[in-house]
Formats: structure tokens, sequence, C-alpha cells
């Protein structure tokens, strides 16, 4: 399919297109690698892939600064990449390792990185709402222009903490960016089977928060709506709702067999999924050329070597360690 | 220095106005902590000093506004959050336990959560089941939080400085019933020690092992066993987690008989954990099984009788403490 980036959207080149597409090739790439290691039984416990979502992640990111704040959930590590935490810290976390980005007390859905701002990898659906609240609440008391970014799924706006922090973000005027990635199901339970209100972004504009829909399969919408609900964001201090409607290829987690939904419906997907739409958009506006992708490719495949070697040859933390990080290490004033 | 008649109700009040004094940081936020001045009216008077930025009512939502304080205190600020009653905490439970204190661990240190959240806890006012609940024993169970029960009037004055400087989450048990007590307190009463239990009486024939609400029931039967020649030895445990072993040892090898007077419900409490440790660490100094004074196995009731039946009393305190002595 062919779609030039309409009116509102920033001016694309061919540089930047380039990079969109590697950033969700990193994210692809790397999650497809940890599905192999979760069959060899190198990573454990729950891994929720993100795969067939990457645009929202590398669109919202692309127009966060690195100051912003981001919470995300346990679906995460496509937010943790393209937020800039290293590849290897996040990969080595999934082995386990004392050399991951949590010393191996986290695992896949609990990724946190203080460097970048990353205040994690959620896995109570909802639970992150709150969380973003309150650091845009120190933000707007200490008087600094900094967004916070929520991300969470549709299956959280049926949460209480999902209405309960809308209100209070709009009630007292908080630089928050919301971001709910619809994919239309909450592990098996479509969104028709659990909302009486489906049009999620309509429940902001309840809570008088600016609120738009956008095409989540698109890198680029969702990069031009991100940049507009941000400046909107640091213009007003007010927060911003945007739902981006995506669908993910994998199962909910590598537990799921997947009953609740046609193959048929999961492959016609496919046929829209972020990366091959802007790799054809791309090829057909001649942004790319001959030799890009596979470029691309060859360089994403070395740092996901990188990735598990480092992993591989990370260290367990001593089992003396166990009771470290449950309170402050520092003494007590 | 002079001492200065005050209240318990006054002295929190005066601890959260001199914080907010000391450190631009520090806001109150809770459920009508502003306009009407706080449902026990420990907040009467601050919104009008500080304004409403720093003295912030929220909806009721106790979720969302619990979370909120756990990411202004990541985001650098030093909240104090205010829930009327425990029994309104288990709406907000999740961030308490699953975000407040997992986020240290989860994030391998390198994120900790300064926040402080003081709510009522007890029984002893009538108002039945869902506002009379003491669940303070539950919260003590969980590891990465800090939990303390001010029962003097130093106490209440004292620890809410020293749990804002504490790089954790610390959750502050005022019971219901201590608001309107009364008594002289040193006009320059200042921070206090939030690691240790206090020996509030001396004695060397039991311990009495209590906090928070029960602290006064229980002086007053070690008055009584007084009377009758028997000396009991009165700890006030301050802080529930982490507990000071050593104090309630020290004290139990000295008097080889102990008995826990505790609010919560007997199956599964904070007094069961405090007699497996004696047990553990001081079986073979005891004298006698440990004693417990317990919270009745009922939702507390209104009617006053019932009520007053279901928590621990003097009397039942008396005896308990008795029994260990064989009389
Ligand atoms: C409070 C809570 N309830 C239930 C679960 C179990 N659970 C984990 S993921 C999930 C589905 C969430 O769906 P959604 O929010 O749409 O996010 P998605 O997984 O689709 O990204 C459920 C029910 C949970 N983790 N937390």
């Amino acid at each position: 399919m062919t779609e030039p980036p309409s009116g509102t959207h920033p001016r694309v080149s061919r540089e930047h297109v380039l990079h969109l597409l590697a950033q969700m090739i990193r994210i692809r790439r790397f999650e497809e690698k940890c599905a192999e290691l979760y069959t060899q039984e190198k990573i454990r416990g729950f891994l929720h892939l993100y795969i067939g979502e990457e645009a929202v992640a590398t669109g919202v990111m692309e127009a966060l600064a690195p100051d912003d704040a981001v919470v995300a959930t346990y679906r995460e590590h496509g937010h943790a990449i393209v937020r800039g935490i290293p590849m290897t810290k996040i990969m080595a976390e999934m082995y386990g390792k004392q050399e991951g980005c949590s010393h191996g007390r986290g695992g896949s859905m609990h990724i946190f990185d203080a460097g970048t701002r990353f205040y994690g990898g959620n896995a109570i659906v909802g639970g992150g709402l709150p969380l973003a609240i309150g650091l845009a609440l120190a933000d707007k008391m200490q008087k600094r222009r900094r967004v916070t970014a929520c991300f969470f799924g549709e299956g959280a706006a049926a949460e209480g903490e999902f209405h309960e922090s809308l209100n209070l973000a709009a009630l007292w005027k908080l630089p928050v960016l919301f971001v709910c990635e619809n994919n239309r199901y909450a592990m098996g339970t479509a969104l028709d089977r659990s909302e009486s209100e489906t049009d999620i972004h309509r429940k902001a504009e309840s809570y008088r928060i600016a609120s738009q829909a956008v095409d989540g399969m698109n890198v680029v919408d969702v990069e031009a709506a991100a940049r507009q609900a941000l400046a909107a964001v640091r213009e007003t201090g007010a927060p911003h709702f945007l739902e981006c409607r995506t669908y993910r290829f994998r199962a909910h987690s590598m537990f799921d067999a997947q009953l609740y939904r046609d193959k048929a419906e999961v492959e016609a997907m496919r046929e829209h999924g972020p990366i091959k739409r802007l790799t054809e958009w791309a090829e057909a506006t001649h942004f790319i050329h001959a030799g890009d992708l596979e470029r691309v490719e060859a360089q994403v495949a070395e740092e996901v070597d990188t990735a598990v070697a480092f992993a591989e040859a990370g260290t367990w933390e001593p089992l003396e360690t166990l009771t470290r990080h449950v309170m402050a290490e520092e003494a007590r004033p | 220095m002079s001492a200065v008649e005050t209240t318990y109700r006054e002295a929190v009040r005066a601890a959260i106005r001199e914080a907010m004094l000391k450190d631009e940081r520090v806001f109150l936020m809770g459920e009508d902590v502003g306009r009407y001045g706080g449902c026990y009216a420990v907040s009467m008077g601050l919104l009008e000093e500080f304004g409403e930025e720093r003295i912030r009512d929220t909806p009721l939502s106790e979720s969302a506004f619990t979370g909120a304080g756990i990411g202004a205190a990541m985001g650098g600020m030093r909240p104090i959050v205010e829930v009327m009653t425990v029994n309104f905490s288990l709406l907000a439970l999740d961030q308490i336990m699953n975000t407040a204190a997992t986020v240290r661990h989860m994030s391998g240190g390198q994120f900790g959560v300064p926040v402080v959240i003081r709510m009522a806890t007890g029984a002893g006012k009538q108002l039945a089941a869902q506002h009379s609940h003491s669940l303070e024993g539950w919260f003590a169970h969980i590891p990465g939080i800090r939990v303390l029960a001010p029962a003097t009037l130093e106490d209440a004055r004292g620890m809410l400085w020293t749990a804002l400087e504490d790089p954790d989450p610390v959750l502050i048990f005022e019971n219901a019933l201590l608001y309107n007590m009364k008594g002289q307190m040193a006009a320059d009463a200042g921070p206090v020690d939030i690691d240790k239990a206090a020996v509030r009486r001396a004695g060397d024939q039991v311990t009495l092992i209590t906090y928070g609400g029960s602290l006064f029931k229980t002086l007053e039967a070690a008055e009584a066993l007084a009377k009758d020649g028997v000396a009991a030895e009165v700890i006030d445990l301050r802080t529930l987690r982490p507990l000071d072993d050593a104090t309630i040892m020290a004290s139990v090898r000295k008097t080889r008989r102990a008995v826990v007077v505790d609010e919560g419900w007997r199956s599964g409490s904070l007094s069961a954990e405090i007699s497996a440790r004696i047990t553990e660490q001081a079986f073979w100094d005891l004298d006698a099984p440990v004693g417990r004074v317990c919270s009745a196995e009922v939702p507390i009731p209104y009617a006053k009788h019932l009520e007053a039946a279901a928590i621990p009393q003097v009397p039942g305190i008396v005896q308990a403490a008795r029994e260990t002595l064989g009389r």
C-alpha cells in the first residue's frame, strides 16, 4: 500500500524513515530471539511479546524528550529498547543475570532504568496509571516542564485505577501523555466482551481530556500524533490521551494457545504489520533504496547477537545478596 | 524546656506543620484534608496556612491518590498521604503492596519510594465493622515497607519527621481513640527513633507487649497487677515492621513470661508472629506459654457492649498475665 504522510505529519526524510524502520526492526528481532530463547529455557517466567505493536512505542518514544518519564506494562521490551536502554542489559535481565538492568530481580515484566527515567515494567493491569499521575504531579509541583508518558493496554480501561487516574490528571491538570495500546484483546477477552463503550478514547473525553484515536499500525501517524499531543501537554500542562489501534501478532504470552481468535484474523492483520507497511511505503516513495533494508537487518542481527552473548556471559547474583534491595542500603539519617 | 498541654491530634498536626515548614517537598494529600480539615480534624487550619497546592484535597480515589503519592515520591517530592481509615486503605492495597513495597527490589535498587502514608485504625467508637478494624498487622507482613504505630504524644509528634527522612515507604497507624488523648509534652519535643521499641513500665515478673491504642489499657492492667503484687513490664512496640526483637527478648529473658496484647484478630496476627519469635528465640527462658489478648474473631459489632467485648480490655489483660503466673 502507498500512503504519503498527510498534512499534519512532520516532514519525513530518508534518514528518519530509515531510523523508524530500524527501531521497529530492533524490537521485532529482539523479541523473535526472546521467543527462541524461551523455548530453549534460557528465559523463563512470563514472556509477553510486543510483535505487531512496534509502531506505538517507536512513534511515541521518538517524540519524547530525554528527561520525560516513561511508565510501561509487562509487555515493555519494545518500550525499553526504543527508549534507549541497552539491549545487552535488557537481555541479561531476561536471563535473570546480575548484569541485567534490574539485577535479575525483575525479569521480562519489570525492566527499570533510572538513566532513561524508565519507571518499569508493571505487571498489574492499570497499576502504572497512578504512578504516572504522581510523577507528573512531582514535576508540576517542582515547576519542571517534563512529561510523563504512560503506556497501558485497552484492558486497563476496565480497571478503577484507569478512571481514578484520568480524573485526577484532568482535575489537577497534570502533564501526562496517556498511551492506550488497543490491541483488541485482554489476554483472551475481546474488547466488546469486556466494555460497554469500546471506543476507548471517548472515555478520556468524558473526563475532559483532549483525546484522539490513531492508526497504531502506522508509525508515522503515531509519531505525528504523539508530537502534537506532547506539544499540547508542554504548552498547557494538561494531559492528553492517545488511543493507538494496534494488534499483537503473537499469543498473549508464551502459555497462550490463542483459542479465542481466528488464525485468519491474525493473518489478515499481519498484512497490515507496521514494519511491512513502512517498508512498502518507503520503497514506493524511494525513501529507502536497494540494500538499505539488508544493512539495517545486518546491524540489528549483530546487536541482538551481542545482547545474547552478553547475557550468556553474565553471572548469577550470589545467594548472599538475596535480601538486597528490599529497603534502602544507605544508612538512614 | 517547659511542658505544654496538648492532644494526640494536635501533636500529629504540629508534626505535619513542622515538616511542611522544614522541607518544601513535603505536602499532604488525601480525602477531606483541606477544606474539611481532615476527617479526624488533624489537618484543621493547614489549608489556610499552606494553600491548596500543599494541602491537597483528593477525590474518593484511594488507589489513584496513594499511587500518586508513590509516583510523586519517586519524582522527588516527600508526600504525606492520608487515608481516612485503614478500612479504606484496602482500595489502595494494590499500590501499597504491588508498587510501593516492590519497586526498589524489582528495579534492582535503582528506585526508592520515600512516601509516608498515614491512616486511622482501631475500634471503640461504635462505628461498626467497616470503620473499626485493626489491619496494621497485615501491613506488617509486607517486606519493603516500614510500619509505625505511635501511641504516645511524643511519638505522634516525633515519628513523622523521622518517617519523612526514611528513603523507603513508611505507613503510620494512628489509633482513632487516641486523637482526643490529652497530656503534657515538652514544648521542644522533636524527632524520635523509629527503630526501637520502648519499655513504658519496668517490671520483672511478666512482659506485656503491645502498641498503639492498647498501650494505655495495658499500662492500666499493669497498674492493677502491681496492686496485686505482680510487677509487669510493658513494652510499646512502636514499630511493627521491622520488629525490635532485641528489646522483646531482653525483657522476656528477665521476666520469663509474656503476654501479647493486639487489637488485630488472633488468627494469623502480629501477636502470632511475636509469640512465635519468643518461642524461637527465648523458649528455654520461658516459665509459661506466651499468652495473647486479641480481638474476638468477629467483624467488630456496633452495639457498645458487644464492641467492648470484641476488643482487648483491661480485665482480660490482667487475667492473661495472671495465667502466665499460674494465679
Ligand atoms: C490487575 C490484574 N488483573 C489481571 C491480570 C492478568 N492479566 C495479565 S495481562 C492481562 C490482559 C491485559 O490486557 P491489556 O490491558 O489489553 O494489555 P495487553 O496484554 O493486550 O497488552 C490480564 C488479564 C493482571 N496482570 N493484573
